[in-house]
């Protein structure tokens, strides 16, 4: 943003090298769909693990040969052992949070539309979004390499495993669940199987994850802040703007600190400080001497510190785009545009106040828990409010029932479902008999897992067409959505009861206790629906790559929407606009304008009554100035 | 498309609150002092939850049933929202929250805003991994000195009691907790290795046991008889099966089983153990 010499626009040439186009890219666009590339790889793995524990928690004690075969330390003879379940926990929580929930909602879809829906040719600095997604790529290679160096001897990266302090036996992977709760994640093998090279591994890979988000989160609220076009005033933007910019703002605030709790941990692990661990520790029958005075509660402090604002970082764009397209094919302005602007800000600022409901029961202050509490059940008001404008946007509206709204409508549906039980959750007393129950799973799945995923099928069946320049099958598209949308329901609903009847989470097998006995049918109910719901997703990946080649051809605007994206080619070429700035002159969301000759007027369109007189206001300005 | 979305959204609100309703599946029967004013807090959440829930999915089947596209010519309404609905809104559903989270205190209140009262029965309990161990003060109520450096599992000395000291002769552990009915219980919660959880699903309460603290909680339970305790944090290979037993006494017969000596106190454990039954659970 030096100077501005050129005042007239120039292009900037595409690179000509595959390497340098598609590989090591500068452009926003192919970081974009590099990052949702990884997601997809990655909720695959993760999606993986998840129908394994299933089939573990329904049927216990039955042989998987195939599992025999590739994991004899975990699954000898083909029966899964308890410290394969819980490694299966530990790496299906790190890999969808970070590598599924985190990278496709911002990385992906934020970094391909915001620059274009704020009519900017790129990212601020492109070269750091480069760094940003392929420090995250090596942090998925080493959560993936994690997996193999605990003490899986048929796998060739076990030699990897002693190199890095050795494995400790027979697991296949890092337990700690993705919260990785000390002193069990700090003192080593000591503690058991899971604690060796692969909970280094663990930790090493997301504090790579945290500086990749954080070279990510700088870009974003640089480009928003000064690179929007001439007219493109901060309440002239798309929701999802609003939406990718505060989540950023989330991840300035809150990765460092994991960073920094992720550093510690290591290092209590590996040079012996006491950060996390108190004295006078006992496995077996010795001592650990080696260590003194640390706080185990202090690593639940950084950790959700984080952990808390992490759930908006999910969410947040998976709200924005729920709005976008909601009131696209709603073809009526989104309700209280202010007030969902707002909202997001106050579920923000909220978000980071909130973190100690984790922790209710930790040990901490019962006071602080009470205020903690007080001020969770207060980001119920805000969301409400977002509710509250989806279902005003759609009133009164006239609905095209395309896939990407039927993923859009059922975000509302699934946020509602989960959103609401935080209700019981954030009460310190009802926490009493909830924490840690399937209640806690069958919340946060609904709300940041679920609601957040249909979010981004939502994004991508929209902006498909103008990424690819064709459209994904609809029929294909709506089969996905029926389907998965009544699959998860039937998953997570049921959790909640599993919950009150007491059944705990992390629990490899629940043949110990009898007062689980009665819930057994729900458990396989609820396998059965996983295992459905899960298969339907490879008509959605069969769709994906189909419609790449084959799909229906979309021409710039196909869904006659009203955002900038929609004002250039389908794919946009590689500066976005062809080298021709677009102007705002209105707000986002212009639908069913009386008098209008179309039901949308875009945003580029001058007001009639007002041409030529160059009103287009605010603090947008030309982003062409580098 | 939208009626059969309609349609599918109200049966999947109506299958899910129904869940809830029916009460096939519910919290095991409740024998704590504090559990009554615990469950009506939850019902109450409960309630308010499904009303909201429902109201929203009814809302949403709603709209999508009723505001289809109809063709070019007919267009949606133009508005941009309107303040006072978002004031009313906010503040209506800011009182409903906050409302409840301040009820929501209460029994938290209660149970943790103050000490145990005078007169309880104390316990103190040491997790390790897999296994809980409860030490008992004896006829003294005085606990006995421990040391972790004196911890030797092959001489089950599990939470390194000093036997050389005075207060220490009459103690006793076991693996198994053993309280009075109806008098106040307060347990000194340790862990000799990692995180655990003390989970008695019937006392509705549950606490963790962080190594390097000592937390002390405390609750009356009401009601005799023998229950499952379960371990609620992970803590590593073999959490699943982190189980003991809560056995809750009449007075007397605690009072008695608290005389006993180390030897005499084990084999009454066993015949205790066999003597009450778990609860019968709902199939």
């Amino acid at each position: 943003m030096s100077s501005e010499t050129h005042e007239a626009v120039h292009r900037h040439e595409a690179p000509k090298s595959f390497i340098r186009k598609y590989i090591f890219s500068l452009d926003h666009k192919v970081i974009g769909i590099q990052y949702i590339i990884l997601a997809l790889a990655a909720v695959v793995v993760g999606v993986t693990m998840s129908v394994l524990m299933r089939l573990n928690l329904s049927w216990p004690g039955t042989k998987w040969s195939i599992l025999g075969t590739l994991f004899p330390t975990g699954a000898p003879g083909g029966i899964m052992n308890p410290d394969f379940y819980l490694s299966l926990v530990t790496m299906h929580g790190t890999i969808m949070v970070f590598f599924v929930l985190t990278t496709a909602p911002q990385g992906g879809f934020g970094n391909y539309f915001l620059p274009i829906q704020i009519g900017a040719e790129d990212m601020a600095f492109p070269f750091l979004n480069m760094m940003s997604f392929w420090v995250t790529f090596v942090g998925f290679i080493v959560i993936l390499a994690a997996i193999f160096v605990e003490g899986n001897t048929t796998i060739a990266t076990s030699a990897l495993g002693v190199w890095l302090g050795g494995g400790s036996g027979s697991t296949v992977g890092p337990i700690g669940g993705w919260t990785g709760y000390a002193p069990l994640s700090a003192v080593g093998v000591a503690a058991g199987p899971g604690q060796g090279a692969g909970m280094n591994l663990w930790i090493v890979s997301i504090a790579i994850f945290c500086i990749g988000s954080l070279l990510g989160a700088l870009n974003f609220i640089t480009t928003l802040l000064n690179m929007r076009t001439r007219g493109m005033t901060l309440m002239r933007m798309p929701l999802t703007c609003w939406a990718w910019f505060t989540t950023a703002v989330l991840a300035l605030l809150s990765f460092p600190v994991l960073l920094g709790g992720g550093i510690l941990l290591l290092l209590d692990r590996t040079v012996g400080t006491s950060f996390f661990i108190p004295g006078g520790l006992v496995f077996g029958s010795s001592v650990l001497n080696t260590h003194t005075g640390g706080s185990p509660i202090l690593w639940q402090h950084l950790f959700w510190f984080f952990g808390h604002p992490e759930v908006y970082i999910a969410i947040l764009p998976g709200m924005g785009a729920t709005s976008h397209i909601l009131s696209t094919f709603a073809r009526k302005p989104i309700f209280g545009y202010r007030a969902m602007v707002f909202a997001i800000f106050a579920i923000g600022l909220l978000g980071f106040f909130v973190w100690g409901h984790h922790m209710f029961i930790s040990g901490m202050s019962p006071y602080s828990a009470m205020t903690f509490s007080i001020l969770t059940l207060s980001i119920g008001v805000p969301s409400a409010v977002k509710t509250f404008n989806w279902l005003g946007t759609l009133w009164g509206a006239r609905i095209r029932f395309t896939t990407p709204m039927l993923f859009a409508i059922g975000f509302v549906s699934l946020f509602v479902a989960g959103g609401i039980t935080g209700l019981v959750l954030g009460q310190t007393s009802l926490d009493l008999p909830m924490h840690d129950t399937y209640f806690v799973p069958a919340h946060f799945h609904l709300v940041m897992g679920v609601a957040s995923i249909f979010g981004m099928f939502a994004a991508i069946y929209f902006w498909f067409p103008k990424m690819f320049g064709r459209f994904m099958n609809e029929r294909l598209g709506k089969f996905h959505f029926w389907l998965t949308f009544i699959g998860v329901y039937c998953i997570f609903v049921p959790m909640h009861t599993m919950g009150m009847v007491g059944m705990p989470r992390r629990y490899s097998q629940f043949t110990e206790y009898r007062f689980l006995d009665s819930i057994h049918p729900l458990v396989i109910f609820v396998s059965i629906a996983a295992i459905i719901t899960a298969l339907v997703q490879l008509v959605f990946y069969f769709n994906l790559i189909w419609s790449v080649f084959k799909g229906k051809k979309a021409g710039e605007n196909p869904w006659e929407a009203t955002t900038l994206e929609w004002t250039t080619a389908s794919p946009p070429p590689h500066d976005n606009f062809a080298g021709v700035l677009p102007v705002v002159y209105r707000g986002p969301y212009e639908f069913a304008v009386p008098g209008a000759p179309n039901d949308f007027v875009m945003q580029t369109e001058p007001d009639a009554s007002k041409a030529g007189s160059e009103e287009v206001g605010g603090n947008g300005h030309n982003g062409h100035k580098h | 498309m939208g009626r059969a979305l309609a349609v599918i959204i109200w049966i999947l609100t109506l299958g899910s609150v129904s869940l809830f309703f029916v009460k096939k599946w519910w919290f095991p029967e409740a024998i704590s002092a504090h559990a009554a004013a615990l469950d009506r807090q939850f019902v109450l959440t409960i309630i308010v939850v499904g009303v909201a829930f429902t109201a929203a999915q009814v809302g949403l089947g709603y709209v999508v049933w009723k505001y289809r596209d109809r063709g070019p010519n007919d267009r949606a309404v133009y508005t941009h929202g309107s303040n006072r609905l978002e004031v009313v809104w906010t503040i209506v559903t800011a009182v409903i929250f906050i409302g409840l989270a301040v009820m929501g205190q209460s029994v938290w209140a209660s149970l943790h805003f103050n000490k145990a009262p005078a007169g309880a029965f104390q316990v103190e309990v040491v997790a390790q991994q897999f296994q809980w161990n409860f030490h008992y003060a004896g006829k003294d109520g005085v606990f006995g000195r421990t040391d972790p450096n004196l911890i030797d599992d092959s001489a089950t000395n599990y939470i390194g009691l000093d036997e050389t000291d005075p207060n220490a002769k009459d103690d006793v552990t076991h693996t198994v907790i053993a309280i009075p009915e109806g008098r106040p219980i307060e347990l000194i919660l340790r862990s000799r290795d990692v995180i655990h959880n003390f989970w008695v699903p019937q006392l509705r309460f549950k606490q963790d046991l962080v190594p390097g603290m000592n937390i002390r909680v405390h609750f009356t339970a009401n009601r005799p008889g023998k229950y499952e305790l379960a371990c609620a944090e992970l803590c590593g290979q073999f959490h699943y099966r982190m189980k003991s037993f809560m056995l809750v006494l009449p007075a007397a017969e605690h009072e008695a089983l608290m005389a006993l000596p180390q030897d005499q106190f084990q084999t009454r454990i066993t015949e205790l153990l066999a003597k009450y039954e778990l609860p019968v659970y709902q199939q």
